[in-house]
């Protein structure tokens, strides 16, 4: 049954194809459906491959099935071929079937997209790449599956690439992917070079022959590469940004798959990773802090996020930090066991937002929503149960497996074991109070989204303040213009008075000139230019008057706008009510609604397993260890043994379940309640995730632009150099000696002639010698 | 008294006449009669140190030598002739065509 194991692959692939032919004939819907019909044969078969394997006998578990020579060169040489063993199958079960809950999903989340079949062909060539990588039996295959993921990763992100945002975020995951890629790329080279072989088995089996600068230096160039994929400081800062994208493809990719792909290669390669712990446990420890300082970090910024996506995207962040801290210890089945926890409760919940944005007319401004758990009951049920889970409530899926990982830490012993512990246990409250922060803020109190907002609250007013001195300002323009026109007229009528004056004065003289007719006439006709003049004056005069009193009543205005504005209360909207933005009246028209069953079942199914998803891996006693026992026997030779008592672990994990206990109280007091200030938690620099993004980019920006464009020169002048200078040399010899070459026969034979002239001499004094 | 030293002589004189006449004159067919010159010439002195050292491979090589000049000749007049039709008094100067 093991030998169906190609067929995992090519389902998605056949779907990819022929979506890529044929999905725009198809259509929406059925362009999806052929989708989730191929990733659901895909699930089925790796069932089937399960069943297979489950049938080998103990330790015989790793099979490698190979399909083709791929890059024979001499003695060296890469296969295309899959590792079959319980890793690589438990990683299928969890993609393959979490990837045909999400593409069924994406029917209903994409269904009124204009894209729909392309949609469809990115995320199945997302699936078959993601599978290669997991099925792949060395570095080589693996990190073709690698590139594969992080191309769909950029199409999907920037799916709606209309945006800018969308576009650059998608070109940001890539780019800072590719830096990450050059730490793989290395450890290749480095890989081949020591152990002359890229498979696993074979770095796994001689790990413990190679040097240890050699192999910390594979460990710690793949851990470069990790950083990349599975978003760890100080490489994380593309995840936040990929939440432009659809929903089903954050769910899918940036939480439940491809970003644990750093993870599985780490545990893929664990022979070597825990004789690095053993030869230089300082490279390892490296790695277990990196993994608890992103998780740290992450989480702070999380609590300040008002993007009901962006707190998942932190908070996945945070989440792979947890496993690799479990890697660092030498806890690899603990971060298998978070990681497919994991994706069944961040796939949960990122299907939950995605259902929430796509009720709320694609509104993602938590603060927006509110008391949404009657209007979506099941969007809001499952929801509350991945919250559950990833709080560390027992008995939900996330508490089992954060709670190996926190034993893990505390199980190193020392100081140094204690205060990783430490970290993660802080982790661990963070997690709870911004997940609860979360919930409450959606799902529980008053139904806000008819309410205006703080900031278009604010912005209201504002407006409506400025709106008042604007009047003002205009009414005194108006005053100001009216005085002028008053002006005027009043220098017509003194012009018009005077020349009435003037004209008695002539008509004077005309009279004692006998000139009658002219001077009453001259006379009449001042007379008559002063009638309307006199009347201009006066209603110049009136709307002077009424222009001020128009200034009199803004400035009035104005003083009460100014006391009103600092007398106004928060959340009060009052005098400002006309500056409302128009999106107010659109949401308040909005009816938010429960989304169809395509986006539903799945979000029951996943709320199924992310709450018996900790039966995996039960901590009481060892026969209930089953997740631990599938993968060590075969996999995992190379596992760190908990040292700790039964005691020690119950302690623990009451401690555990404790801090859980304290983040969600906390946030039922801050957002529940409301008696404490949220503002006092949500600390700008947070929300801007410490400044970090900014920090980078003005750096990219300046300094490092001038390193970058220096490194460029220097690629095209010396190194392009280099191999242009080559050619042009011997271009320019090929110049000098054409010249030889005239073409006349004559100068050729010249040339034999003298040519063997000079032979016969050189004969004849070496005979005379 | 005949001696090869006569025929060897004769041999290089002709050989020289050849040879520069290949190199001073510019009408292929003349050329081409220098280069039969040469040839003979060096056919001259097989023979005549054949009769000198009294060895018949001399004489063997001339004939060899008759059958690859005659397979020459056959090429290379079908050359001056496909000259000679497209360009009436070409001198073999005019056939620069492969200048460098």
């Amino acid at each position: 049954m093991i030998d169906f194991v190609y067929l995992i692959p090519l389902f998605p692939l056949l779907g990819f194809t022929f979506l890529m032919m044929m999905g725009k004939r198809l259509g929406n819907p059925a362009a999806g459906w052929v989708a989730t019909g191929a990733v659901s044969l895909s699930f089925i078969s790796t069932v089937i491959v399960y069943f297979g394997l489950r049938g080998v006998e103990d330790g015989e578990r790793q099979i490698t099935k190979t399909l083709f020579e791929w890059v024979p060169v001499g003695d060296f040489s890469v296969d295309v071929g899959f590792l079959v063993d319980p890793l690589s199958v438990t990683m299928m079960l969890f993609i393959t079937g979490i990837g045909s809950l999400i593409h069924l999903y994406s029917i209903g989340y994409m269904h009124h997209d204009p894209n729909f079949s392309k949609f469809f062909v990115y995320l199945n060539m997302f699936i078959f790449s993601m599978l290669l990588l997991v099925l792949g039996d060395n570095l080589l295959l693996t990190f073709l599956g690698w590139e594969g993921v992080g191309a769909c990763s950029y199409l999907l992100v920037s799916f709606w690439f209309g945006k800018e945002a969308n576009s650059s975020a998608g070109k940001k995951a890539f780019v800072t992917n590719r830096v990450g890629d050059w730490g793989f790329m290395v450890a290749m080279f480095l890989t081949f070079a020591s152990v002359g072989s890229l498979d696993y088995l074979a770095i796994n089996g001689t790990a413990d022959q190679l040097s240890t600068p050699v192999a910390v230096g594979i460990v710690l160039l793949l851990f470069v590469g990790v950083m990349g994929k599975s978003a760890q400081f100080p490489l994380y800062l593309w995840l936040p940004d990929a939440m432009a994208g659809p929903t089903p493809v954050s769910a899918l990719i940036h939480a439940a798959t491809m970003v644990t792909s750093g993870v599985f290669l780490l545990t893929r390669v664990n022979g070597l990773v825990y004789y690095v712990m053993i030869e230089a446990f300082w490279a390892t420890n490296l790695i277990t802090w990196i993994g608890a300082g992103t998780a740290l970090f992450a989480a702070t910024i999380a609590v300040a996020q008002t993007d009901i996506k962006r707190v998942l995207a932190y908070s996945t962040v945070s989440q792979l930090g947890y496993m690799i801290l479990a890697i660092g210890t030498g806890s690899f089945v603990a971060a298998i066991f978070h990681m497919i926890t994991h994706a069944f409760f961040k796939a949960l919940l990122f299907l939950g937002s995605g259902s929430v944005i796509h009720g709320m007319a694609d509104e993602q401004d938590m603060r927006l929503y509110g008391g949404l758990r009657k209007l979506m009951p099941i969007t809001s049920g499952t929801f509350i149960i991945g919250w559950l889970a990833i709080a560390g409530v027992p008995p939900f899926a996330g508490f089992w497996s954060k709670d190996e990982i926190l034993l893990g830490a505390w199980d190193l012993g020392g100081i140094n074991g204690r205060a990783l512990w430490a970290v993660a246990l802080i982790t661990a409250v963070l997690t709870a109070f911004y997940m609860s922060r979360q919930v409450y803020m959606t799902f529980f109190g008053d139904y806000r989204f008819d309410q205006p907002s703080e900031d278009e609250l604010a912005h209201a007013w504002d407006s409506y303040l400025e709106d008042a001195n604007y009047k003002v300002s205009m009414a005194g323009d108006d005053v100001a213009a009216a005085k002028t026109a008053h002006g005027e007229a009043a220098l017509k009528l003194e012009q018009a008075r005077k020349a009435f004056s003037s004209a008695k004065i002539d008509s004077a003289k005309a009279i004692a000139d006998d000139d009658i007719t002219a001077a009453k006439k001259a006379v009449d006709t001042a007379e008559v230019a002063i009638d309307p003049a006199s009347k201009a004056e006066q209603s110049a005069a009136t709307a002077l008057e009424g222009a001020v009193s128009v200034r009199e009543s803004a400035e009035a205005e104005l003083v009460e706008a100014t006391s009103a504005y600092g007398r106004r209360e928060a959340n009060e909207i009052g005098l400002a009510e006309p500056f409302l933005s128009e999106n107010v009246a659109k949401r308040a028209e909005h009816h938010p609604h429960e989304s169809s069953w395509h986006m539903t079942v799945p979000l029951i199914v996943l709320a199924f397993l992310s709450i018996v998803g900790g039966a995996l891996n039960l901590p009481f006693v060892s026969e209930l260890h089953f997740l631990e026992k599938w993968l060590e026997e075969d996999t995992l030779l190379f596992e760190h043994v908990i040292n700790a008592s039964g005691l020690t672990k119950w302690i623990l994990a009451f401690i555990a379940i404790g801090a859980g206990g304290i983040g969600m109280l906390l946030a039922w007091k801050f957002y529940y309640k409301n008696e404490l200030d949220p503002k006092s938690v949500e600390k700008p620099i947070l929300a801007k995730g410490w400044n970090y993004d900014a920090a980078v980019s003005a750096f990219m920006g300046g300094p490092g632009r001038a390193f970058f464009d220096f490194i460029t020169a220097f690629d095209a002048k010396v190194v392009d150099g280099l191999v242009n200078g080559t050619g042009a040399a011997v271009r320019g010899t090929g110049g000098l000696v054409r010249k030889l070459q005239s073409g006349y026969v004559r100068s050729y034979a010249l040339g034999i002639t003298v040519g063997t002239v000079a032979l016969l001499a050189w004969f004849f004094v070496r005979a005379a010698a | 008294m005949l001696t090869p030293t006569y025929y060897l002589v004769l041999g290089a004189l002709v050989f020289v006449i050849g040879a520069v006449g290949l190199l001073v004159r510019r009408n292929p067919l003349v050329m081409f009669m220098c280069v039969e010159l040469m040839i003979n010439a060096v056919n001259l002195t097989f023979v005549g140190l054949a009769f000198g050292l009294n060895d018949i491979g001399g004489q063997v090589a001339v004939f060899f030598v008759m059958v690859v000049a005659a397979a020459e000749v056959v090429v290379g007049l079908a050359i001056v002739v496909a000259i000679m039709r497209r360009r009436d008094g070409a001198t073999a100067d005019d056939l620069s065509v492969l200048r460098g």
